[in-house]
Parts: C-alpha cells; structure tokens; sequence
C-alpha cells in the first residue's frame, strides 16, 4: 500500500470537504449560540404533545416586549415533537413566568419548561474571546510538546508543525460542519460545542503522534532507505491500530448518538464527525506534509512540471 | 517462574475489592476497633450535576464599575451571606464557589421554583447607612451613594471633642413618613458604612412596650460610628438597601460602644422585616446575575437513563468487537476494561467529581481511548509474535514498544484537558468542566489498566494455560 505515493489526491479530498465548510461559513458564519451572543433560551415541552405555532408564540413574546427590554422577534425552532425552542434577547424573570403562563392559557394545556439560560451580552462576549484565546493555548501547548517529546528526531519542529495542520484541519471541518449544520438544522455553536472541538483537537493530535512515534522509531532502526519510503512504511503498520481505534471511539459515539437523547445528540455527532476527520487527517495529512516538507515539494509547485502528483 | 505476575495479579484483586466496596456503598464508615469511635465517615453516593438532577445554575457579579477590583475577601463574605440566605430560603444543598475575580457561582439544585430564589437573591442586596445631612428621606426614594464609585468606603473619620458618652445612645426612627422637599439635581450622598458592619440585630421591646431593633457593631466599626454619630447629632442616617431608602432614623446621640437602637412607631411586622434587611442585607458588595441556567428535572431523569443505556450498549459493542478481532488478548482486555470501569467510578466517587451530562460522554470517550492503549499494545503483540519471538519476550518487547506512543498521544490529550478545565472554571461552566475532569481521570486510569491490568492478565494466563502452540487464540 502506498500512501504517500497518491498524497496530493489525499490532500485534494480533504480540500473537498474544508472549502465547501469555508464557503458556508463566509457566506451564513458560525452560527453563534447564547453562550457567546448573551441572551435567552427557553425550552419548553407541551405535555399534550402539540406545541404552538411560532406565530402564535412570537406574539406572546412580542405583547410582552417593551421598548426598554425587547424581546420581540424571537427565534423559535422545533425541538421534537412536542417542544420548542425560543430564542430572544434576556428578559427579566417575571417575563418569563408572564410568558410561560400565556402559553399555557393559550395551549390549554400544562407545559414544563425543559431549559431556561439567560446569558448576558458582556458575559458571553468573554466566554467567546477566552474560547479563542482556549483553542490557540491549546495548539501552542502540543506544539511545544511535540517538539520535545521528538527532540532526538532531526527537524523536531517539523513533527510539532505537521500536527498542528492537521489539528487545523479537523477543527475547519468541524467549524465548517457546524456552519452548514447551523444554516440547515439550525443548530448553535455553544460551550459544549467548543468542548467537543477540544476534545476533537486533543483525539487528532492523539493519533497524529501514534503515527509520528512509528517514523521516529523506524528511524532508528533503518536507516538505508528514503524519507518517503520510511514515512509510507509507518503509516502502513499504524494502519490496523488507527483503523480499529477509530472503530471503537465511533462505535461508543455512535451508540451515545443512537440512544444517547436529543441533549447531546449535537455534541455526539460534532465528536463522530471530528474523530473521523482526526484520523483521516493522521494518516492522509499530518505523515505526508513531512515528506512534502523534506522535498521542499513547494518549489515544484509554481513550475510547470506536473511532477510531483506522478513521483 | 517469574512471581512478578503473580505479585501485581494479588494487588489488582486488592484494587478490585476495593473498588467493588466504594461502587456499591453509599456510605463508608469505618469503626476504630478499640473506641468504636469512628475514624472516616463519608458520603460515597455519585453526585449529579444540575444538568441530570434539574435545578437553577446561576452566575453572579459583582455589581460595580469594570475598573474597580474586587477583594477576594468581599467576594467570599458575599458567598457565604448568599449560602445563608438560600438557606434560609429552604433549598437544600446549595453550592456556592466564587469565581475570582469577580462572580460566584451558584447552584441550586432541584428546585421548581427558580424565578421566586433568583428575585429573593436579588431583592437583597447591598445594606448602607448614609449620611443625608437634615434632609428625611421617604422610604421608597432612590437615591445615589459614593460607594463603590471610588472603590471603596473612604468614611469621614473626623476625632470630634465634643463627643460626650452618653448611658444610653438611641437613634430615633420616625418610620411615619414625613414631607420632603422636592427633588432637584440629583445628589450624591456619603455612604458612612455598609451592612457588614453590622454584628447582631434583634427586635426588641422598648419601655413602653414599642417594637425597636437592637443592633451591635462589630468592634472594627465602633468607632467609626462613635465618630460620625458624635459629630452629626440631630441629623439624618438613613437606612439603604439597594440604593433604596427604606428607614431615615435620625441621631439622637452619639453611640460609642457600638450598640443602639432604632425606635419609632414600628408594628412586629415591620420591625421584623427591617431587622431581617438589617441582618441578611449586608452584601459587602452590590451582586447582580448575568447568567442563569434552569434545567427541568424531568430532562435530567430521562438524560439519565439514556445515556447509561447508550453507554452499556457501546460497552458491549466494543466488548464484542475486541473478542472478534484480538481473540485471547481482546477477551483480557475487556477484563481490563471492567477493572477499569470499576476503578474509575471508585475515583468519581472518592474524589468526589460530579456528573454532568457531558461528564459521561467524556468517560464513555475515555473508555474508548483506554481500548485504544490495549489495541496499540496488541497490535505490537503481533507483530513481534510474526517476528517470531517466543510469547513472553512478545509479550514485554510489545508493552515496551507501545508504550513511548501511548505516554505521547496520551499527554496530549491530558494537555487538552487542562486547557478545557482552566476554560470551564473561570465561568463556572461545569459541564466543560465535568467533561476535562472525567476525561483526564480516564486517561489516567487507562493508562494504569492497560499497562499493568491488562499485561499482567496475559502473563498469568500464558503460565497456565500452556496456549503457546496456538497461535490463532492470539489473532493470527
């Protein structure tokens, strides 16, 4: 089996999942939840099993906006069958009981609220800058550790760069999903899907040094044969491991997505997407860009030789 | 024969019971034989995050300018007075952490009613006695203090020699309300000092058997209050909670032994109600919530029961997966696997970590990566074994091969944890921070099982079973 042999077609797949995930999210953003826009979120179940209609709801909310504290146009979204979602800007508690009972009298039946979050407008503001500041604390800190832990390998730095792209990858997959997964399902990017991206970092970088360990110690121990060949080799024996590694996370993710329930049924599915990117990622990106990176493959790039995909 | 096996094998049986013991008990209490005096007793039950018990999760802030710091130790007396107070409330088991440097964190759980605790929390707020000169203020006007503006109370602190001792100080409270001139620009008033001042406050009957309010200082605040009342005589300290007037009694005399009374024409009613102001009022900083999060008790119960159920099926899965795919070693590894399990429901009890929502989704993840450790493992068992080494040798030469990629790959992922837990904290985000805790203390104990468990298993059944000559139990 030879990997690095086809890599750019490797590469040319992953681009084909990453622009498609760049272009949604240039074109309908991240779609941010409470947790970084501040504002409220009311779940409600009806226990009759018909909800509302969102017209009828979104007046509700509107007879109980004020000029002083809007809460009119509210975002209102099926949540199964028999709840909803509504989304608005923060109102004050007795809005809320104002609201909950006016549903109720309208419905003509009992309701229970499921969730009810208020996050204010400076809080979330803070929750989204320190999530940024989380993901590149993370990125920065396995770099450093990548190049020590490979410190006896030539060109340490490279291993740590390499896993990092490949870490960038699976999180502009991830992000990418959750834009077009957002624009269609509506759903929202909230703390736990930035929990799910950390986790989706740590689980890529996870399998990208499972790989990186297998070049480093068959470094070791041949030392005849070229980068391309050594790097292919590698990859070729942490094949099994990757592939049924990935069968049991997925497998316990899939159960988790299947009977887990409708809570984090999004935080299940972001991991099983991220945790198939990271491995694709491991043996299809992260092993190759070194081989590009010892051939300075680049400088191949911009000339007109179309040598490099047939090497 | 080499015992080393055999050693590790009577430790992780030790372990086993061990853990057995914690899982299954609610309660450990452990007699001293001698004294039947008891030497530990704890409450060993899981504990449920908010998200899987329902309830009310707030986050608090202090209420004053951005550029203001907040001291840590006004921080946590405004905890502990809001534990009090929510105790008082009648909900139980209210956990309250400050997040420095500027919120706390609370949790009530299980309560139905969270808009009635969030108004009570609210309503008492920041206790301040101000100086408003000879103007009587009606109970009910909204006025504006200099506290906080400046950072801190900055009280005149003003000797006065002609402050006399007086037998008996009294502050009389005329509590009927009185004219008031109307208001013109608004004007800022001196705050003299706030509720935490205050050490005890009783309603008490005077002579003639009107209700009064009895208050002690404590002694740090005697004698500013000695200073201030000795020189304002005759005027006005009104009573101010939440920048809302509520009593403008006026100085009869001085008070230097930091005890008075507040007289006037009170009910029991409302002096019970204005001591309770008194006593529970003395926030040492104004707090207001900017985030709170209500979950139904139903949508816990039911997240639950589906997601341990998701959980056991995926256990069973990868349980029926590694027998398939890894024969012998596989059957060990879920062995190792349950250990595992075992261990760490021991630890989530002990340390003690609750369990959110994401808490278990972290451990079923981490259950996957302790598989992942056995398959690395494995994967290296066979190859040495198609290099034709003899099943012990296979056995030691794969663990110490696999080893450098699990510590590796392992680290990082602790790395991350880290980051996520660091992330949660500072918002009291306890879902993140279930997720990092359960994920990390997985990892490790993974770690633990599948270097020692697991090899140990293999050892001991090699020895007996005399399997060598069948390579196929081994996958190949």
């Amino acid at each position: 089996m030879n990997i690095i042999k086809n890599r750019y077609i490797y590469f040319g797949i992953s681009l084909l999942v990453i622009i498609p995930g760049i272009i949604a999210l240039i074109i309908w953003q991240l779609p941010l939840g409470i947790d970084f826009t501040g504002g409220s979120l009311l779940e409600i179940r009806f226990d009759t099993g018909t909800p509302l209609s969102s017209e009828q709801v979104a007046g509700i909310y509107a007879d109980n906006s004020t000029p002083g504290a809007s809460i009119a146009d509210p975002i209102i979204q099926p949540l199964g069958t028999d709840s909803l979602s509504i989304r608005s800007k923060v109102m004050t508690d007795a809005t809320k009981s104002e609201i909950v009972t006016s549903i109720q009298e309208l419905q003509g039946g009992a309701v229970t609220v499921l969730h009810f979050t208020q996050v204010s407008a400076a809080v979330g503001k803070e929750v989204a800058t320190r999530a940024a500041g989380a993901v590149a604390l993370a990125a920065l800190a396995i770099l450093i550790y990548i190049s020590y832990a490979f410190r006896g390998v030539q060109h340490a730095i490279r291993y740590g760069t390499a896993a990092i792209i490949a870490m960038l990858h699976d999180v502009l997959v991830v992000v990418g999903f959750e834009a077009i997964a957002g624009h269609f399902w509506g759903w929202e990017a909230d703390s736990l899907f930035l929990t799910a991206l950390l986790t989706v970092i740590g689980f890529s970088v996870h399998d990208s040094i499972v790989v990186f360990d297998r070049i480093r110690e068959n470094s070791n121990h041949y030392k005849k044969i070229s980068y391309k060949t050594l790097v292919n080799h590698s990859i070729v024996q942490t094949l099994d491991r990757s592939i049924n590694t990935q069968l049991t996370v997925m497998l316990t993710l899939l159960a988790l997505a299947l009977f887990g329930g409708s809570t984090i049924l999004h935080f299940v599915v972001i991991l099983l997407v991220g945790v198939f990117s990271g491995t694709y990622s491991s043996i299809f990106n992260a092993a190759p860009i070194l081989v590009v990176w010892e051939n300075k493959e680049w400088l191949a790039w911009f000339k007109r030789k179309p040598s490099v995909a047939a090497e | 024969m080499n015992r080393r096996p055999y050693v590790m094998l009577a430790l992780i049986l030790v372990l086993i019971a061990f853990a057995l013991w914690i899982d299954l008990s609610n309660q450990i209490t452990i007699l001293n034989p001698f004294n039947q005096k008891s030497l530990i007793d704890r409450n060993v039950s899981i504990r449920l995050g908010l998200d899987l018990r329902g309830g009310l999760q707030t986050l608090l802030e202090a209420d004053l300018p951005a550029e203001t710091t907040v001291s840590s130790d006004d921080l946590n007396i405004a905890r502990q007075i809001l534990e009090n107070r929510s105790n008082a409330l009648g909900v139980s088991e209210v956990v309250m952490q400050v997040a420095p440097p500027r919120r706390i964190v609370a949790e009530f759980p299980g309560i139905s009613n969270p808009e009635d605790v969030v108004t009570s929390l609210q309503k008492t707020g920041l206790l301040e006695f101000v100086d408003t000169g000879t103007e009587r203020l009606n109970p009910g006007t909204v006025i504006q203090t200099d506290f906080g503006t400046d950072g801190a109370v900055s009280p005149t602190n003003t000797p006065d020699s002609t402050l006399t001792p007086t037998a008996e100080a009294t502050a009389t409270s005329d509590a009927a309300p009185t004219e008031v001139p109307a208001q013109t620009a608004p004007v800022i008033y001196h705050t003299v000092m706030t509720g935490t001042a205050l050490d005890t406050v009783t309603v008490t009957q005077g002579a003639t058997g009107q209700y009064q309010i009895a208050f002690t200082l404590k002694s740090d605040s005697k004698q500013l209050f000695a200073d201030f009342t000795g020189s304002h005589v005759n005027q006005i300290l009104a009573i101010v909670l939440d920048k809302t007037v509520i009593s403008s009694p006026s100085i009869d005399s001085a008070i230097t032994d930091g005890a008075g009374v507040i007289t006037g024409s009170f009910t029991l009613e409302a002096a019970n109600s204005l001591a309770i102001q008194l006593r529970y009022g003395s926030l040492p900083i104004p707090i207001k919530v900017v985030e709170s999060r209500t979950v139904g008790p139903t949508l816990g119960q039911e997240s639950v029961q589906k997601s341990l159920f998701a959980g056991i099926i995926g256990f069973i899965v990868i349980i029926i997966f590694m027998m398939l795919y890894y024969r012998l070693p596989g059957a060990l590894a879920v062995l190792a696997l349950i250990v595992y399990t075992m261990t760490s429901l021991m630890l989530f009890k002990l340390v003690p970590v609750v369990l959110t929502l994401p808490g278990i989704a972290g451990f079923i993840l981490s259950i996957g990566m302790a598989v992942d450790a056995n398959i690395l493992i494995f994967e290296r068992l066979k190859e040495e074994l198609r290099a034709g080494r003899t099943l012990h040798q296979a056995i030691d030469l794969g663990w110490s091969r696999a080893w450098p990629s699990i510590r590796d790959s392992n680290f990082a992922t602790l790395i991350t944890c880290g980051i996520l837990f660091w992330f949660g904290n500072a918002f009291g985000a306890s879902l993140v921070k279930g997720f990092s805790l359960t994920l990390a203390l997985g990892v490790l104990v993974s770690l633990f099982t599948a270097i020692s468990v697991t090899r140990t298993f293999l050892h001991v059944v090699l020895d007996n079973l005399k399997i060598t000559e069948h390579p196929r139990w081994f996958g190949l």
